[in-house]
């Protein structure tokens, strides 16, 4: 009996899935609402079917996502029957911190890398599932499946512990936790065809339309609500876009396709010329930043 | 090419169709710091295309920065990840690559090849199915190479291939590649390698990594990602007997009960017979559920969820086995264990032990050979430092199941935890159950601690005092006694004195030594115990896992641990044996505060500081504490 990729792939996020609910006793998963988290929540009710999910989700509202993803999101909630929680770094929100003025790296800082850790703290979750993949970039190579957090959140990169077989160290101190990933060792590529074969709804800002876009830094950010002022030289102009990658619609760029199914998403992957995380702004503030990002407790 | 792009252009859907039957192989990559294993990955992803152009203008920018390829593109940059590490131009962990073509999806684990990097090796192995060798052209086989291939058979990996690199600054030497392919058959003859397959090629130029290589046509073999792409991995978990360890029981409501679990080895089918070794208990498979409806057949390598048909006892951690060829069940067995940590291993401390979903306190009861893995020969030890591998036996709190790792990769294996900062500190994998286990059974006794203790009238416990050398234990614990016998208690006290000169004659002062005298004090406190006794013992104790193995074998509320908490200061200013001092001018070693660490109890039951009141204030105050 020869099980294909996707079926290896499958069988081990949900060994790990299952591994960390048995090993903790309060996790969560991270709900980010793009196609990753959209596969990490499809394999998580395959692994504990018939029963409903033993935990909640969680997601860390900027309040500067696409509405699209936010309707998702409920639709979701709703249809599979899973406790959501939805965090948002209200100090961040009282003092108007927004992408425009603060800039990418301390905006995200604000909301998303604080944002996340007063959640972690407020609920006292001991494990957090996220849908970060190995093969994303550079510093994530690295990443275990189990990655320890210090009880500050802080990933530190050298005292990480080694990972054999299927065995997942899952032993922490009072307010130490650890992040799992469950798709580290899925790619691109493997999401796509699994989303494909297995019929999974992810949000609609995947699939090409007639979209209003500004161009802004060599990027195409979407008008998604009125939030988006333009700056004299700008204006909205409509264009079939579609967005490899989801996030905070000011910091995500949008590519031009006329892909509006599933296979012609894969196809112009396949064919395309640039990769993945360029469509995302934090990437290219610093050398290394993803690392930075990460000892400091971002994702 | 490795996608075949005409088809995805022209017909997207036949594509798919393809590559859903596309399956993965995991690989590791072994070879020495200039061995060119980083440029031989960074190609593999380069001619598979899946390097972007954003990337690839990143690392064109990056090699005139810190390439070491002059204007040419150093595709080992690709690979080095974290900042600190592209910085000292090492990799210093494992990271795993990714890359595909039409026919399987490769895994890559790409592991150092440092001598100090011996863990990251066997991390790396451990998931891989296929091993590729590196050998740099120029300088043949090294001692290196013996130890990767040690590593890699060690780990159970049965398929190599050896590629020798930089076959273009060799001139593309037919005799030379031979040469080393005959030293490599003759150096890892005894390694039990299935199938090896020797590869000359060119990393920098691509020469027969994708593409066949022009300037060595009398090579007829195949290319590296041909082999890669055909090789058949000698791993026959799937004819293996049916093994599943349940991770986990599903247990949504009460009419559903399914044990869920990744199948280790062997198929199952519903009516088929399956047993749990810890109880002996057996029933028949009833259904196989899952989301996508219920399933005729699973096999290795899948997450399942399983009914049964009778209700019986399982929880995790237990084996779902056929009971026509059983696992061992068994709480010793030898094994060989790779030590990860900068703690040495020490034998009689207790660790964690992980093997699959079943985790146990667990210790190495005898370190028996060490191996050294440049020479392979075998070495006596008393203790085990990071990197090294040795074959010891472990004895276990509870009966596990297990297949000797030989036989079953997948249930062979366990892990080493460290309880007290959690780190992963040792993987091993199990030759074979040791038999006495099986045949020492406890006697049961009529008479027992409870009857020994109510003919004394009291309750038998340990008083465990602890503290640097000078603290004042001993002085404090002989005056507790003497209080405890004039209150008509029958006592007992373990001190330096009468342990040292007799039963532990045999150890000395270094930390191998230390844990095995305070297992022989923390056993013979016990036993005294449970003969009704108060013991009291006065030693340092310096390490809190020691402490907390001793608070483990009595039951609770029995053992009292007391920190004599004195500063390190006045314990010197007193020096009693004049031990500081020799330990300050050096010719004492290993000492307790000086050159050896103590760890201070992090929840004590009474802390006293003879620096702060007399020796017989503290002893009144302790004995007010627990028998007042």
């Amino acid at each position: 009996m020869r099980l294909t990729h996707l079926q290896q792939l499958e069988a081990e996020s949900i060994h790990i899935l299952r591994e960390v609910v048995a090993e903790f006793e309060n996790p969560v998963m991270l709900y980010s609402i793009g196609k990753d988290s959209s596969v990490m929540l499809h394999l998580a009710r395959k692994a504990f079917y018939p029963a409903k999910l033993p935990f909640p989700l969680m997601h860390v509202d900027t309040t500067w996502k696409f509405r699209e993803m936010i309707e998702f999101r409920d639709r979701m909630a709703e249809e599979c029957g899973f406790d959501l929680l939805v965090y948002t770094n209200q100090e961040g929100v009282a003092k108007g911190v927004n992408p425009f003025t603060h800039g990418s790296a301390l905006y995200t800082d604000i909301m998303k890398t604080e944002g996340l850790k007063q959640a972690l703290d407020k609920y006292k979750f001991d494990a957090a599932f996220g849908g970060a993949r190995r093969d994303e970039e550079k510093s994530r190579a690295k990443e275990r499946i189990f990655s320890f957090r210090t009880s500050t959140h802080r990933w530190d990169p050298k005292s990480q512990r080694p990972e054999l077989w299927n065995l997942y160290n899952a032993k922490v101190n009072a307010r130490e936790s650890i992040r799992a990933f469950p798709l580290s060792n899925w790619t691109e590529l493997d999401i796509w065809q699994y989303i494909y074969l297995e019929n999974i709804p992810i949000v609609p800002l995947y699939y090409s339309q007639v979209r209003p876009v500004v161009e802004r830094d060599g990027m195409l950010i979407m008008a998604d609500d009125e939030r988006l002022v333009l700056k004299p030289d700008e204006k909205i102009e409509m264009k079939s876009v579609r967005f490899r990658t989801l996030g905070c619609y000011p910091l995500t760029g949008a590519v031009e396709s006329t892909a509006a199914t599933l296979p012609e998403i894969i196809q112009e992957m396949l064919l395309t010329k640039t990769s993945e995380r360029q469509g995302r702004l934090i990437d290219h503030d610093q050398a290394g930043s993803m690392e930075k990002k990460k000892q400091e407790g971002y994702f | 090419m490795a996608h075949q792009s005409t088809l995805i252009a022209e017909n997207i859907h036949s594509y798919l169709k393809v590559q859903e039957e596309k399956d993965m192989l995991r690989f590791i990559t072994c070879g020495s710091v200039d061995d060119g294993k980083s440029t031989l990955i960074g190609r593999l992803l380069w001619d598979s295309r899946l390097i972007f152009e954003d990337q690839l203008a990143a690392l064109k920018a990056d090699s005139k920065k810190v390439g070491t390829q002059g204007d040419d593109i150093d595709y080992a940059l690709l690979l080095d990840g974290l900042q600190a590490e592209r910085e000292q131009g090492i990799t210093i962990d494992v990271a795993y690559r990714f890359f595909s073509t039409d026919k399987r999806k490769f895994i890559v684990a790409d592991t150092p090849g440092h001598e100090q990097y011996t863990r990251n090796m066997v991390t790396g192995a451990s998931t891989a199915g296929v091993a590729v060798i590196l050998i740099d052209a120029r300088k043949g086989v090294l001692t290196q190479t013996k130890r990767h291939s040690f590593l890699v058979s060690l780990v159970g990996i049965r398929n190599v291939a050896v590629a020798v690199n930089k076959m273009d600054l060799v001139g593309y030497d037919e005799e030379r590649f031979n040469a080393i392919c005959r030293e490599y058959a003759e150096l890892t003859r005894d390694l039990g390698f299935e199938e090896i397959v020797y590869l000359p090629l060119s990393a920098l130029k691509g020469e027969n990594v994708f593409d066949t290589s022009v300037n060595m046509p009398w090579f007829q073999g195949p290319t590296l990602l041909h082999y890669l792409e055909s090789v058949q991995v000698a791993d026959r978990s799937s004819d293996r007997p049916f093994r599943m360890r349940v991770q986990l029981v599903n247990r949504p409501n009460l009419d559903f009960r399914g044990f869920c679990g990744t199948i280790a080895s062997g198929t199952v089918r519903p009516g088929d017979e399956v047993l749990v070794p810890s109880s002996g208990q057996g029933s028949r498979v009833a259904r196989i559920v899952t989301m996508n409806g219920d399933l005729e057949e699973a096999g290795a390598g899948q997450s399942i969820t399983l009914c049964l048909e009778d209700e019986i006892d399982i929880s995790r951690g237990d084996m779902l086995t056929t009971p026509y060829a059983r696992p061992s069940h068994a709480d010793q067995f030898e094994a060989k264990l790779v030590w990860m940590h900068e703690e040495p291993l020490l034998p009689g401390r207790s660790y964690l032990l992980k093997a699959g979903s079943a985790t146990a306190p667990a210790q190495v009861t005898e370190l028996k050979r060490k191996v050294n893995v440049n020479t392979l020969q075998y070495e006596p030890g008393k203790t085990l430092e990071m990197n090294e591998v040795a074959i010891c036996n472990i004895s276990i709190t509870r009966a596990i199941s297990f297949d000797p790792y030989q036989e079953n990769r997948h249930t062979g294996n366990f892990i080493l935890i460290d309880r007290f900062t959690n780190a992963t500190v040792g993987a091993g994998m199990i030759d074979f159950p040791l038999r006495r286990a099986t045949n020492v059974h406890w006697q049961s006794i009529d008479i027992d601690k409870q009857s020994r203790a109510s003919l004394k009238g009291q309750k038998p416990r340990v008083l465990w005092f602890t503290g640097l050398s000078g603290a004042g234990k001993s002085t404090i614990a002989n005056l507790v006694e003497k209080k405890l016998h004039s209150m008509g208690k029958h006592t007992y006290l373990l001190d330096g004195d009468n342990v040292r000169h007799g039963l532990n004659r045999d150890l000395g002062f270094t930390d191998a030594d230390r844990v095995e005298n305070i297992r022989r004090i923390a056993e013979t406190a016990k036993l005294f115990v449970d003969a009704g006794l108060v013991v009291l013992t006065a030693f340092i104790s310096p390490f809190r896992s020691e402490r907390s193995m001793a608070r483990e074998l009595l039951e609770d509320g029995e053992f009292i641990e007391i920190f004599v908490d004195t500063p390190l200061a006045v314990c010197e200013e007193r020096d009693p044996k004049g031990l500081y001092r020799k330990a300050r001018a050096g010719e004492l070693k290993n000492f307790t505060g000086i050159d050896s660490e103590y760890e201070p109890p992090e929840h004590p039951d009474i802390v006293v500081d003879s620096s702060s009141a007399s020796a017989e204030e503290l002893a009144e105050q302790i004995v007010r504490e627990l028998f007042g």
